[in-house]
């Protein structure tokens, strides 16, 4: 037992900070620290820069990085705490592999290089209005026509779609049998006529999310992956690695550095508030939770026993469960922190260019908007309590 | 960076809860808790005769050279029996005392009779006043030409009624809460003018009050410097603290699969109990606190040897914070899903419930390791 990177490893890691400096650009690195929301062409780069040094998870063959778990877990840390990570990538991290692992070769040879060139916005048409949790019961219907499917419904919560040039979507294909037997997984070119897209204001102000309609929307067969009726399948496979991802330590790690750093500036009671013994062991007691997290996720990665068989891999769904708890502790923390200047409103655009009117101190504005989104975490990616009935079911047997 | 136990290791585990599954069932401990002495002499014996007495110290001493995983994986195993003999106060905390401050020749004297199980010891740190400060001692040690003389009241001294010597933190010179001039004692349990009281504690384990009037020690029982000793105190606390956080995992692991193997079988309105959601959702959050405390108190195993004083004394406190947090939230639910049967002495989850309540409050509570820690500047340094 011990916590040591072997020498590689911590070669690996200077390796990769080296990286991230040279490359990331310092103005998406500030903007990320303070919290200030990316256009698109920013949150591309981002990804552009992380892509080009391999994709984590990828097989090689493909333009992966043929990483071990552990610099996988290297590598996320260090995008983390950098901070360098301006996007989720729906592209590389949730469609790629299932295109690689249930596409044709056809696929695999047209989109997995576009993907890890970022050359497409890929977004995620998985949720409806009446399908969350209970994501099996979607109703988006999708008919056979010659070489085309007829894609008509309803999408809603996809995020990030209004910048989207692709949704891997799933559709229902068969509606007489089991509902999970009868679902597609499709690739819909967002050009396609009837496909109206309408942004959906969030309580952070921001339009990260939106609503998809699928109005009559041809779609080529050949865009179908895997076999019709089993898109459920790729569907558990992808939500899988969704969960897998991260357990977001290093953005909390970063969050807490800078946490202190504020805290020092901030006066209090005639003092500052970082000498204030209740709010230092305020942050103390997440600071704990999160060390057990990242000892937690490294024997995971580690590939060390868990309590009971099976944990392993239901593993992932206990760092999600308590990785969304922690990240909303420290959005809290920010928000206790702020004090009074949480108040003013500024609208996406000033936070987007960082052209806030100079109202209270300047990292103020961006903070009540991420205490705001922070809630998000226990609900996307399946809610808290959806995890604990996995768990509860594959972990605990119940 | 890696979490497996060594070969040695896992041979040292199977070996210990083969000892546990043989030896302490729940039946068992009951029987021992009758003898005497409130354990049972005949495990002692066992221990000995497996090394487990022997276990932290140096070869040259008659010991095993076990560091900090060989105390974590036995007291992991301990929590799961809740273990009755002095292990704790004799290897872990004694042991310590004598690891980090004795002389050559005192360790000769010693440990070999500690090793054999021929010898128990205590630690007399706490006073009634002194809270969970280590430094906080009123106990007066005088020197004379002859040695020293103690003078003072040492309280909840854990298997203090079952020592043969007691090692004794005393102040020579100083105020009650100066952190310099304390020293070490290395008393006689029979010495005249030792007295003590031995009672039943909490967890069905004793403790006892012990007065000290006029003790006469000799220079040859001073252990360390008598005038800066709490370097040593304070690092056998930290071992102390990560062996209990191991051993406190080991009460959470039999708290949760007890409670889980409960939930499949008690029946109510006609199904498992274990079908209703809102106890699936209490379950598994059982089973997240136990990976996280488990967790910790691999990383305070891990970093309790650390020289860095701050940064062994971050991680330790740390882990502390968790074991109190688990402690509680994992007590308090799988008492809550059990029902009445759950508050019984004759069912076993109550049994883990208080011992690891008690584990809570020996060494620092979580209040008191989140100040710590946060004096120390948490675990996380600003850029
Ligand atoms: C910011 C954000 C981004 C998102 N991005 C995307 C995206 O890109 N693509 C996409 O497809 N979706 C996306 N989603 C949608 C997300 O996946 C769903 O919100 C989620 O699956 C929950 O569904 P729901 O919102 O319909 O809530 P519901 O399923 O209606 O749940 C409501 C409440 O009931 C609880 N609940 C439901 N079923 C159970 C049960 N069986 N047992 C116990 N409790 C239950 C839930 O936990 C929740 O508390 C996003 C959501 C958010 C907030």
């Amino acid at each position: 037992m011990d916590l040591a990177f072997t020498d590689e490893e911590t070669a690996f890691r200077i390796e990769i900070k080296k990286y991230l400096r040279d490359n990331v650009p310092s103005d998406i690195q500030r903007k990320l620290l303070e919290g200030h929301k990316l256009s698109k062409s920013e949150m591309v780069a981002g990804a552009r820069v992380l892509n080009k040094l391999g994709i984590p998870n990828w097989p090689k063959q493909y333009g992966g990085a043929g990483w071990t778990p552990v610099q996988h877990y290297i590598f996320e840390e260090e995008v983390q705490a950098y901070p360098a990570r301006t996007t989720y990538d729906y592209g590389a991290a949730l469609v790629a592999p299932v295109i690689y692992t249930f596409g044709n070769e056809v696929q695999k040879k047209y989109y997995l290089p576009r993907i890890a060139n970022v050359d497409d916005w890929w977004c995620q048409g998985f949720s409806e209005p009446g399908a969350g949790s209970d994501l099996a019961s979607l109703r988006t219907r999708a008919v056979r026509d010659g070489d085309h499917y007829l894609v008509e419904g309803q999408k809603i919560w996809t995020s990030a779609a209004q910048y989207a040039d692709w949704m891997f979507c799933l559709v229902r294909t068969n509606p007489d049998v089991k509902k999970q037997q009868g679902i597609s997984f499709l690739l819909i070119d967002m050009k396609s006529p009837g496909i109206t897209v309408r942004p959906i204001q969030l309580i952070d102000g921001g339009h990260d999310v939106c609503e998809v309609f699928l109005d009559g929307v041809r779609v080529q067969t050949e865009n179908l992956v895997g076999e019709e009726n089993k898109g459920w399948d790729y569907a558990k496979y992808l939500l899988g690695n969704e969960r897998a991802i991260d357990a977001s330590v290093g953005i909390c790690k970063a969050r807490i550095q800078r946490i202190k750093e504020l805290a020092a500036r901030t006066g209090l009671g005639g003092g500052r508030l970082a000498d204030q013994a209740a709010f230092r062991e305020k942050v103390c007691a997440v600071e704990v939770q999160l060390k057990a997290l990242e000892m937690t996720q490294l024997r995971v990665v580690a590939e060390a026993p868990m309590q009971q068989s099976g944990a392993q891999d239901a593993a992932s769904s206990i760092l999600k469960l308590k990785g969304s708890e922690i990240e909303q502790a420290t959005a809290e923390l920010l928000m206790d922190l702020v004090g009074p200047y949480a108040l003013p409103y500024f609208s996406e655009k000033e936070r987007m260019t960082g052209d806030t009117p100079n109202i209270g101190p300047g990292w103020a504005a961006m903070i009540a908007p991420a205490y705001f989104s922070s809630r998000a975490a226990s609900i996307y990616s399946g809610s808290s309590e959806i995890q604990k009935n996995i768990i509860a079911k594959a972990i605990l047997g119940l | 960076m890696n979490f497996d136990l060594s070969d040695e290791q896992r041979l040292l585990q199977d070996s210990v809860e083969r000892l546990i599954a043989d030896w302490y069932t729940f039946d068992h401990r009951r029987s021992y808790q009758e003898d005497k002495a409130g354990y049972s002499e005949a495990m002692w014996a066992r221990y000995a005769e497996l090394g487990l007495l022997a276990l932290p110290f140096a070869e040259k001493h008659g010991g095993f050279g076990g560091g900090a995983i060989d105390i974590m994986t036995v007291m992991e195993a301990f929590g799961k029996a809740l273990i009755l003999e002095p292990y704790f106060a004799t290897v872990v905390l004694a042991g310590g005392v004598l690891r980090y401050g004795a002389s050559e020749q005192q360790k000769m004297d010693i440990i070999p009779q500690i090793a054999k199980g021929s010898m128990k010891l205590a630690f007399a740190y706490a006073e009634p006043q002194s809270r969970y400060d280590l430094f906080d001692v009123e106990t007066k040690a005088t020197r004379d030409a002859d040695g020293w003389t103690l003078n003072g009241a040492k309280g909840l001294v854990l298997c203090g009624d079952a020592a043969d010597k007691i090692v004794v933190t005393a102040r020579t010179a100083g105020d009650t809460r100066d952190t310099d001039g304390i020293g070490l004692f290395l008393v006689d349990a029979e010495a005249p003018g030792l007295a003590r009281r031995g009672y039943a504690t909490q967890d069905g384990l004793r403790a006892a009050e012990i007065t000290l009037h006029n003790v006469p020690v000799r220079f040859a029982q001073v252990i360390g410097d008598p005038a800066g000793s709490l370097p040593i105190i304070s690092r056998v606390a930290d071992e102390a603290v990560a062996a209990l956080c191991a051993e406190a995992v080991g009460c959470f692991i039999k708290m949760q699969t007890i409670t889980v193997d409960y939930l499949k079988t008690r029946e109510q309105f006609g199904r498992k109990i274990g079908t209703f959601q809102v106890l699936q959702h209490s379950a598994v959050d059982i089973l997240v606190e136990l990976e996280q405390s488990r967790s910790m108190a691999m990383y305070a195993a891990m970093m309790v040897s650390e020289c860095d004083a701050t940064k062994r004394e971050r991680a330790v406190s740390a882990a502390k914070v968790q074991i109190g947090r688990s402690a509680k939230a994992i007590g308090h639910q799988s008492i809550q899903l059990h029902g009445a049967i759950g508050m019984t002495m004759e069912y076993s989850i109550g049994h883990y419930f208080k011992r690891a309540a008690m584990i809570e409050r020996l060494f620092g509570d979580g209040d008191h390791h989140l100040r710590r820690l946060a004096a120390l500047g948490g675990l996380i340094d600003p850029h």
